[in-house]
């Protein structure tokens, strides 16, 4: 059963647990290495990639400011090709019409493709307890059902999972299969999931995605994958439902090929995913095969509210995952420590969207503010700024714990005062750098041993930027310092 | 009040600030009809010749393996080379796509061929692409009793068969095309865009070919 209680509260317990587990960090290491190199390479062989960028943005920024006519366009034509529409406001309307579906063809057995928003409406659970079988077919997915977890990344559910660790789930489930099997290397794995969920997608009567966008032109849902799952998922049983978020619209097919020229590129570093599906309506007359039925859900839970705030923005994420990728934090503790479903940067400003922030004020101060998660998001969203946001509206609510207020006071206080600033930052940073010893590296600091057990503190330089900046300056005017 | 009108009146609330109805509305009107095209990259506008030699390379560069052969009457003696070349029974599952049924199958009587969707117990499949894309070495295939769309994932072997002037530079095009065909608006039920084997990453971020779909994508390109 996938866990779904909110640790977010707990975030620092979280990340000391993480940082502490040995298994994880080795786990870590391949977001690192893997992911950033990837994305480089292929941003670098397109040269419209930037460009790309520019009107990815420009696309769901119109999107959004036109969302409710777009909206409306995009219901009359799924309902013009044959499917239907409904609308959750809350996750529990979500799940409610799943059951009813559900329920009216008496449905014993889901398979699913890989969706964020099921696992924002904790749909897993919920059908579990109603007496039905959600069988997760994306082979990350699978692992972290098998073994009762909830994604730790956005794109690579799994990431946090060693190999042996996934022997060890397909051993214990698999138990009707031969004990002595191989089953040590990826290959090995990959094969015997496939076999085993092969037979799912017959037994399902309900195949339930996700999907990348909605296209409003032509009532059209897309979904990208590299497995096949969502192919199967939705090709086989006699009903295909599609999850989505209001903001997935976009308003034409021409619109999608843009982003998703940038969406696989920023993701995993393909030119494009192996799999992108266009699905429109049920199966027609000539159709030999395809779902009787086709509905859409489409999930507010929260993005009205973003709208027309300064986090309206946000809701251009493409859910690509570069940001984690790329994010220090995430590097350092994991997906799980973020405590509920979407973690890394974009967990950071969209968790206290939509949880709020009195449960999830830790995450916006998960972050060393080093910019590198706004210069590879592909749709160009400021998260740095939007976290920034969230700290402001902590404050001023007064969620802070004490000792932070107090040090903000204490910098506000010096920093309206310039002079006063300066000479602070002249006595106060040779102390710094005497700690830092020779090497410049920090190791301990008394009073932050939280940040400094984990990692090195550059230790800054004697003189404070502004001091270097005006010898430098000096020096540059006829040397006199 | 049901869950559409208190979702679309929370999002007009909210964007009430922009503009009157009536502009509002003919914005997205015009935008619907217009669908501008963005940017399209500079890599898949050559000619011809180079097009398809540049979607050859892209498809090889993510393991398809592909094959040019001259005239659709060869199609069936390069697939009984792909069978044997991969030690596969000499079978074969396809829709009624008739650029396939007719080409001569009898030739090769020990091959065992199937026609309508794919049931799970077939081994290769053979599929008739609507058009390729040169940039990403992409095939597109579209739902229908000549090409199923459960040929393009069940079968552990997909050969695609597509004609090399249907190979465009780039997804716009396509798009285009599939406009003219099913008119504004219009979509068949599935657009499959097909850009290699079916792969996996999530055990330990190794790549490895076959996941859910097919183990293997064979493209034959048919000059003429
Ligand atoms: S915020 Fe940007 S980088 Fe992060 S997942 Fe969303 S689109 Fe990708």
């Amino acid at each position: 059963m996938t866990q779904h209680t909110i640790t977010s509260p707990a975030f620092k317990e979280n990340a000391r647990a993480a940082l502490n587990n040995t298994q994880l960090q080795r786990a870590l290491g391949n977001v690192e290495q893997g992911f950033i190199a990837k994305r480089s390479l292929a941003a670098d062989a397109l040269p419209e990639f930037d460009a790309l960028r520019d009107n990815a943005r420009d696309i769901k920024n119109h999107s959004l400011e036109h969302l409710d006519l777009y909206l409306e366009a995009y219901e009359a034509k799924v309902i013009e090709t044959g499917g239907h529409v409904h609308w959750a406001q809350t996750a529990e309307d979500a799940r409610g019409i799943v059951l009813d579906i559900c329920r009216k063809v008496d449905a014993k057995i889901v398979t699913k493709s890989k969706s964020m928003i099921t696992e924002e409406i904790g749909l897993n659970d919920f059908l579990e307890k109603s007496g039905i079988a959600p069988i997760e077919t994306d082979l990350g997915e699978y692992i972290i059902q098998l073994r009762g977890e909830a994604p730790s990344h956005i794109i690579a559910p799994a990431v946090h999972v060693n190999k042996d660790e996934v022997e060890e789930a397909f051993r214990k489930a698999h138990d009707y299969l031969p004990g002595n099997r191989e089953l040590e290397e990826p290959e090995q794995l990959l094969d015997e999931a496939r076999r085993v969920l092969r037979a799912k997608y017959f037994e399902a009567d309900i195949g339930i995605t996700g999907a990348n966008f909605l296209v409003a032109e032509t009532g059209t849902s897309i979904v990208v994958t590299n497995e096949g799952n969502a192919d199967l998922t939705q090709t086989l049983p006699r009903i295909h439902v599609v999850i989505a978020s209001i903001e997935k619209i976009v308003p034409t097919l021409e619109d999608s090929a843009q982003i998703l020229r940038v969406l696989a590129r920023s993701a995993t570093g393909q030119e494009s995913s192996v799999y992108t599906t266009f699905s429109t309506g049920p199966r027609r007359p000539d159709d030999p095969d395809g779902p009787d039925q086709y509905h859409v859900i489409l999930l507010d839970n929260g993005r009205s509210a973003m709208l027309g705030t300064e986090f309206q923005e946000m809701l251009r994420c493409i859910r690509c995952g570069a940001c984690m990728n790329h994010c220090p934090v995430y590097h350092a503790v994991g997906g799980h420590a973020y405590g509920w479903v979407y973690p890394g940067p974009m967990g950071a400003v969209l968790t206290p969207s939509l949880i709020g922030v009195d449960k999830s004020g830790h995450l916006p101060n998960a972050s060393t503010f080093c910019g590198r998660c706004e210069s590879v998001c592909p749709m160009r969203i400021p998260l740095p700024k939007m976290m920034r946001h969230w700290r402001e509206r902590e404050f001023e609510r007064g969620l802070n714990p004490a000792t932070a207020r107090y040090g903000l006071k204490f910098w506000a206080y010096f920093a309206k005062r310039p002079r006063l600033y300066h000479f602070a930052a002249a006595f106060g940073l040779p102390l710094l750098a005497f700690f830092g010893g020779r090497k410049r590296r920090l190791r301990k600091l008394p009073f932050a041993g939280g940040w400094t057990r984990h990692r090195d503190l550059p230790a800054p330089q004697t003189k404070s930027f502004l001091q270097q900046w005006q010898k430098h300056e000096a020096r540059r005017r006829g040397g006199r310092t | 009040m049901s869950g559409r009108e208190a979702i679309l009146g929370k999002v007009r609330n909210a964007l009430a600030a922009n503009g009157s109805a009536s502009d509002r509305q003919q914005v997205v009107t015009e935008r619907l009809e217009t669908a501008p095209k963005g940017i399209v990259p500079a890599r898949g506008k050559l000619k011809p010749a180079q097009r398809v030699a540049l979607f050859r390379s892209m498809a090889e560069q993510v393991s398809c393996t592909v094959r040019q052969v001259k005239k659709r009457d060869t199609i069936p003696r390069a697939v009984m080379e792909y069978l044997r070349s991969k030690n596969l029974p000499a079978a074969l599952r396809m829709g009624d796509d008739r650029r396939l049924t007719r080409l001569p199958w009898a030739d090769f009587h020990t091959l065992d061929i199937k026609t309508g969707p794919s049931d799970g117990d077939d081994l290769s499949g053979i599929s008739y692409a609507s058009g390729g894309i040169a940039e990403t070495g992409t095939v597109m295939l579209q739902s229908g009793s000549d090409n199923p769309t459960t040929i393009n994932f069940l079968p552990e072997h997909h050969i695609v068969v597509v004609d090399a002037k249907d190979i465009a530079g780039d997804l716009e095009t396509l798009y285009a095309k599939l406009r003219r065909k099913f008119g504004r608006g219009g979509m068949p039920r599935v657009v499959n865009l097909i850009t290699g084997p079916s792969r996996s990453g999530d055990v330990e971020q190794k790549i490895v070919l076959g996941a859910h779909g097919p183990r293997a994508v064979h493209i034959i390109i048919v000059d003429a």
